[in-house]
């Protein structure tokens, strides 16, 4: 067995590289609280996590245990109350090009075209350039939208839309790309289309991505590494590398036994993180934990 | 295309159900007014208003009278000056007070204690303070349009979603790109329904100032259309009355038709999908 499964803190892993690399995110001791006195909540506790260089780091966790809010510390949209948030050594103090955001449910500009969604980016440093235009066109081929062109946002399908946000993103080579829940909403085959088009792209430019999902399958097609969350307040609860070969694509990766190791593995964590919160009080926790145990006697019947 | 297009238009059911709802209102309308003279009695209301047929007759006779047409340009021509100002002095002030926090807490409040003030409420002060009457008539007009279109402008580029001010921002754009190419964009749609509404005003208002301080310099024939009908009143031509309110009815139609045709050229993604 190649899987690695590490339960402890991944800030270990942060002393492990301790050589600066560019594009790489360090979170260490991370908090973030909202409201005053009484009525203070902590969403993220003393969160600490590397995500690697060149690496597609997917966390997966139950909703609302932090995510979105820890996606807007990363994009440098709000600051840790706090801990420290650092991308290749230097601390983030605001948004930046270096770091782009693919939303929740499409952020496209609703009265530009596909085309010029796309090239937003490389117009608004005034890099209106050949090579620019090129690239747009070789992004819309890449995610299947060249005939789509023309057409505005709400004239796609969503999964299209999607695409077009992936294309948005890219053109801009950002050093991290920071992905929140990009194709939640979809049904299940578009969202699976759209897993083979993104790792597609993902594999082509082996940038460093970062994916928040709450799907498991989702997690374990995409990811190279896959961080675990706690539930509120959110912490990263373990690590687990997957060493499933690239390209992954759909024919095979859901038939590979080491994906079923994976997620076997995943989603036994998430249970225990859903036990703890569950006998905590929390009702959240109550329908994962009732799904495990039906799944579980299932799998001791069968 | 085109003309298979309009062929459409012509002959489509929509079409259709216009004409005949505009038939039965005129043949309905003729029967009351006429209904004394066939059955001897008088429906009430609609038998003091003069038949369609008058009406039409009294028309064609306006048809050939150069101070009908005086009329119309006198109106057009107020209502086109305080909608185009209201527009040039709205727009920047909305968008201003929505992107500018400082300056929208300075001057909301007296924006929204002026603006529940009927521009007809304005016409003794404005005649007082505009040295002509020309000009007293079209700040009413432009009152009537101004706070219209400031209110759309502001709530339009208000409710932008943060996300394309984030997605924006990280994609590298300056405060100006933003503003260019995110807010102006986005608050496009208000614009076009802010305008098109203030459009519906100024000819509301524009009548009632008419009418209120005696038409403007001209006397009868400098008026424009609300002194017309009032003139018509005065002088017992009941028919003319009905051809000024019809005349307006059409002219504010074909302004907003007009404006709304001008915003799905200026906002091409609102179209049907």
């Amino acid at each position: 067995m190649t899987t690695d499964i590490s339960h402890g803190l991944s800030a270990t892993s942060a002393s492990v590289s301790s050589k600066v690399n560019a594009g790489e995110i360090t979170v260490s001791n991370v908090s973030k609280s909202y409201g005053a006195g009484l009525f203070t909540k902590e969403v993220i506790k003393d969160c600490s996590f590397t995500i690697e260089c060149n690496k597609l780091t997917v966390m997966i966790g139950p909703s609302g245990c932090g995510k979105s809010t820890l996606i807007r510390l990363l994009a440098g949209f709000e600051k840790p109350t706090t801990g420290d948030i650092k991308l290749g050594g230097k601390p983030i103090t605001g948004p930046g090009r270096d770091r782009l955001v693919v939303f929740q449910e499409s952020a496209l500009f609703p009265w530009m075209t596909t085309y010029e969604n796309i090239m937003y980016g490389p117009r608004a440093r005034g890099e209106d350039t050949q090579e620019n235009r090129d690239q747009a066109d070789y992004l819309l081929e890449k995610v299947g939208l060249t005939a789509f062109r023309k057409k505005y946002p709400p004239q796609l399908s969503g999964g299209m839309q999607r695409r077009a946000e992936l294309a948005r993103a890219m053109i801009n080579n950002p050093e991290v790309m920071i992905l929140d829940e990009p194709f939640r909403g979809l049904d299940c085959m578009s969202k699976e289309l759209m897993w083979e088009y993104y790792a597609g792209l993902y594999e082509e430019s082996r940038r460093t991505n970062f994916f928040v999902t709450t799907d498991i399958d989702e997690a374990i097609f995409l990811a190279d590494r896959l961080l675990i969350m706690s539930n509120v307040p959110g912490q990263v609860r373990a690590t687990i590398e997957v060493d499933l070969p690239r390209p992954r694509r759909l024919a095979f990766v859901f038939d590979s036994e080491r994906a079923n190791a994976v997620k076997m593995e995943a989603l036994s964590l998430l249970h225990e993180e859903a036990m703890k919160s569950f006998t905590g009080g929390s009702k959240a926790a109550a329908d994962f934990v009732e799904a495990y145990s039906r799944r579980s006697s299932k799998a001791e019947a069968g | 295309m085109k003309i298979t297009g309009l062929r459409k238009t012509l002959f489509s059911r929509a079409t259709l159900r216009a004409v005949i709802a505009l038939s039965v209102f005129l043949v309905l309308w003729e029967i009351g007014s006429q209904s004394k003279q066939w059955l001897g009695f008088t429906v009430p209301w609609i038998g003091q208003v003069p038949a369609p047929t008058a009406v039409l007759k009294a028309w064609v006779e306006l048809l050939s009278d150069p101070g009908y047409w005086q009329s119309w340009y006198m109106s057009t021509l107020r209502v086109l000056a305080g909608f185009f100002a209201a527009m040039l002095i709205g727009i920047p002030l909305g968008l201003f007070m929505a992107v500018n926090r400082t300056f929208n807490g300075l001057a909301f409040p007296s924006f929204e204690i002026l603006r529940p003030i009927p521009p007809l409420a304005w016409v003794p002060a404005s005649i007082i303070f505009w040295p002509t009457q020309e000009l007293s008539i079209a700040f009413v007009t432009f009152l009537g349009a101004f706070f219209t279109v400031v209110i759309n402008v502001l709530g339009g580029a208000k409710s932008i979603d943060v996300r394309f001010f984030q997605s924006a921002q990280s994609m590298g754009s300056s405060q100006w790109d933003v503003f260019r190419r995110v807010v102006l964009p986005a608050t496009l749609p208000s614009i076009v329904v802010g305008s098109a509404v203030g459009m519906g005003i100024t000819w509301e208002v524009v009548v009632a100032a008419e009418m209120i301080s005696g038409g403007g310099g001209g006397g009868g024939s400098g008026g424009g259309l609300g002194f017309f009908i009032w003139n018509s009143y005065v002088g017992g031509s009941y028919e003319q009355i009905v051809v000024g309110m019809i005349s307006i009815g059409i002219a504010g139609f074909a302004c907003s038709e007009l404006l709304r045709t001008l915003g799905g050229y200026f906002t091409p993604w609102l179209k049907k999908r």
